[in-house]
């Protein structure tokens, strides 16, 4: 195909137009803030109901007795730490490919919150596992792995403001972001590929989940409940993101308009 | 309950962290809309004047 052809610009611009409908900031504030307060009750009720049925109304668990309930808090913040590194590579192709200006203020607000999920992720297996193990702390695959994830993040956080360009800054932590997400299967499949003290998964897509309907149930309101409250959470501070680009564009070309009069 | 300690210790460290990322999420929220509010309020007068 020659430079002249048509073919090839008439179906890249499309979808690039379709993604850049969102980059306008009002049409972006309106439509989330219509979103927004039905992302966090939905996710406080899912996450609330999840918890409490956790704790009260699940079975203990005939081995592990009811040190079994940090699962209802450990497994959605596991979940929500590859997530969350997910969506940080899925808003790096998005910024790298289509220079889309949302998916770079969009891996600036994930960052902060996954991090917090990943934190969190480590801190309960960590209490999960003292009374399981007998230890806070095994070098095995998947602990090393999620410990891996944890500093990835924050270098994300570290790297995309770490340059007076913002944009030097997005691409640096966009190419972390993609190589990063390199760990993201080793997470999931540390507990086949090695011999590890943390147990293998027992909620699979395709295949027999091997927990009892009593216990997989609430785990997975708990898990939606945190799902749509990381989304809330990430929407939130995307939206304080844009207001705070717009009011720094206003300033500016308020102090642009003093100088020239003056 | 057995183990009670390392479970409320859990829901405590979850509770802390959710509930500090949603405080932080909106004061800022606020913040910025409030700014932006009085920005464009302003703009819209001096371009209107």
């Amino acid at each position: 195909m020659d430079a002249t052809s048509p073919a090839l610009p008439s179906v890249a611009p499309k979808r690039g137009r379709n993604l850049h409908r969102f980059a306008n900031p009002g049409r972006f504030l309106r439509l989330s803030g219509r979103v927004l307060p039905w992302l966090a009750i939905c996710g406080a009720v899912f996450t609330l109901a999840g918890l409490a049925w956790g704790l009260f109304v699940a079975p203990p668990d005939w081995q592990q007795g009811d040190a079994v309930r940090i699962m209802y808090v450990h497994v959605p913040a596991a979940w929500l730490a590859s997530m969350g590194y997910a969506a940080l590579a899925v808003c790096a192709v998005i910024s790298i490919v289509w220079r889309h200006p949302l998916a770079d203020l969009a891996a600036l607000e994930i960052g902060p919150v996954g991090a917090v999920f990943t934190a969190l992720c480590l801190a309960t297996g960590s209490l999960w596992g003292k009374p399981m193990w007998g230890a806070w702390w095994v070098w095995d695959a998947r602990l090393t792995s999620v410990l891996v994830l944890f500093f990835l993040y924050l270098g994300q956080i570290a790297l995309i403001r770490a340059f007076d360009n913002p944009e030097r800054g997005y691409r640096a932590a966009a190419i972390l972001a993609l190589v990063g997400a390199v760990n993201l299967p080793i997470i999931k499949f540390s507990v086949d590929w090695w011999n590890t003290l943390h147990q293998p998964d027992t909620i699979h897509l395709f295949g027999r989940t091997t927990m009892s309907a009593s216990m997989l149930d609430p785990l997975l309101v708990s898990a939606l409940g945190f799902t749509l409250v990381f989304a809330a959470l990430v929407l939130a501070r995307l939206r304080s993101a844009v207001m705070e680009r717009r009011i720094r564009s206003l300033l500016s070309a308020r102090a642009r308009q003093a100088e020239v009069s003056a | 309950m057995t183990n009670l300690a390392y479970i409320a210790a859990s829901y405590g460290l979850a509770a802390i962290a959710v509930l500090g990322l949603a405080g932080d999420a909106w004061r800022r929220h606020r913040l910025a809309r409030r700014r932006l509010a009085v920005l464009e309020a302003t703009s819209g007068r001096r371009r209107r004047g």
